[in-house]
């Protein structure tokens, strides 16, 4: 089965998380499942588009799924949240609203991609590569503790994204369990971590990450996983300003979770990506044997 | 917080208004305010998300447009998870942004905020896709007192490669174009 791969543009070659999809895509070499560009997509318009212009964000997305239809694929995969759930929640608001989608279609100038199944990244792990990564791990990163942050957009809206527990989710930390790892029970799997304010009002992520990695690390945390590019970039990125605003130390590498699965199935540290983030990884590359 | 709001310019129908446009059942609020109880960016806003409910529900027209709460909103949607009516309430910040757009009446303090999202969307219409250095660019012309804070991160940022100075141009941008114009508020 061959899947559509929505890259979305925070993850693409040359842009500031493409380390995710570096890593993504050499998962995916080894444990399946086949993943293919969708041609010519183009950006879900993500916060600024739902945030300014209902109809425009709606078309933005939808023109992917129409897109990913046109090229017969069933189900996409969307490793970044903010479009996943920007894909789900367009596709879900023109099946219920038939003047909206009418609009979409004269914008679109396609039919709307009503069929297409838009999967996040934790679901495609869990759906398809489970036993592929139980056959082919090589090393495991047995007492390394990771705080699995899922953020918002992977779990809300619930009722219409469906996908785990919106306050205590599980899928991440299964995942973690199973390439050896372990997972820490925490407060902040949910917390919003100010997402798109990050250039706009960077004082709001500073103190709402801040309170994230003091969550983690008082968990007793070695490394945070994430799946979202907007998440690793806040807690990543802006560590160091965070660090410098409230005075301490927190240096704990923020991984993808595409990276650690890479790490247990023995593929080159510089081949996920690890070496581009701001906050060393070292101590996690180390801990696998 | 005491609000104070003049009577005399209450819209007796700007809940109909919001609830037609949006689908959103407002006057299902009974304030109990869990919405604002689990909003992260509360302690930054003018109005708490309830209060905004509170103004759309009697009809505060100006109050909820002129607001810095709407946009301060980053949409986590914790609100509309945990609301026991299922107000939908991150989508109501939507609607009222939109509207305030309209309406030539978004919060000048939060300038920032509304600058962003427009560079953000013209790299949209330019490129069909983001590219973050042009964006950037603009973003930064437009609110240069918030350039200096990732002059720090940027250099590194191209060190590391992640920052490509060609725009991502894709085949279909006219498209993405027509989609702007037939998109365009009224």
């Amino acid at each position: 089965m061959k899947i559509g791969y929505y890259p979305g543009c925070a993850i693409t070659r040359g842009s500031s998380s493409e380390e995710y999809g570096m890593s993504v895509m050499k998962v995916s070499q080894v444990v399946g499942p086949v993943i293919e560009e969708i041609p010519d997509w183009n950006c879900c318009g993500a916060s600024s588009a739902h945030a300014t212009n209902h109809k425009l964000s709606t078309a933005l997305s939808v023109r992917n799924l129409s897109l990913a239809e046109k090229y017969e694929y069933k189900e996409i995969l969307a490793p970044c949240p903010m479009c996943s759930q920007r894909l789900i929640i367009s596709q879900k608001d023109v099946q219920d609203d038939e003047a909206l989608r009418k609009e979409v279609e004269d914008a679109i100038e396609m039919p709307c991609g009503s069929s297409v199944k838009v999967s996040n990244y934790l679901e495609i792990i869990k759906n398809y590569c489970m036993d592929e990564i139980a056959q082919k791990i090589k090393k495991s990163a047995k007492g390394l503790k990771v705080a699995c942050y899922y953020g918002c957009l992977l779990v809300r809206p619930p009722k219409v994204l469906k996908f785990d527990d919106p306050e205590d989710p599980q899928s991440m930390d299964e995942i973690v369990k199973a390439i050896g790892a372990q997972p820490v029970d925490w407060e902040f799997k949910t917390n919003c971590c100010g997402g798109g304010f990050t250039l706009s009002r960077t004082d709001v992520v500073v103190k709402l990450t801040n309170d994230i990695l003091e969550g983690a690390v008082e968990a007793g945390a070695d490394a945070i996983a994430v799946a979202c590019p907007m998440c690793h970039a806040n807690l990543d990125m802006r560590q160091k300003k965070i660090e410098k605003e409230y005075k301490r130390k927190f240096n704990i590498p923020i991984v993808y979770i595409s990276e650690l699965i890479g790490l247990s199935l023995g593929l080159g540290s510089i081949g996920l990506g690890l070496d581009k983030h701001f906050v060393d990884t070292k101590s996690v590359v180390n801990a696998y044997s | 917080m005491k609000i104070k709001i003049n009577l005399s310019e209450r819209s007796s129908d700007f809940a109909k208004e919001v609830e037609k446009r949006s689908g959103i059942k407002v006057k299902e609020c009974y304030q109990c305010g869990k919405c604002t109880a689990g909003c992260p960016v509360a302690y930054e806003m003018d109005y708490m998300p309830n209060q905004i409910i509170r103004l759309v529900q009697i009809g505060a027209r100006r109050e909820a447009l002129t607001s810095r709460t709407i946009w301060l909103c980053a949409s986590c949607i914790t609100c509309s998870t945990r609301c026991p009516k299922e107000v939908k309430i991150a989508e109501l910040m939507d609607v009222l942004r939109e509207m305030a757009l309209e309406e030539n009446l978004a919060n000048p303090l939060e300038k920032n905020i509304t600058a962003f999202h427009e560079s953000f969307l013209n790299s949209v219409k330019k490129h069909g896709r983001i590219s973050e250095v042009w964006m950037l660019n603009e973003y930064k012309m437009k609110r240069p007192k918030t350039a200096l804070q990732d002059l720090v991160v940027a250099p590194q940022m191209i060190g590391k490669g992640k920052l490509s100075f060609l725009p991502h141009n894709i085949k279909g941008k006219d498209a993405i174009s027509r989609i702007f114009k037939k998109c365009k508020p009224k």
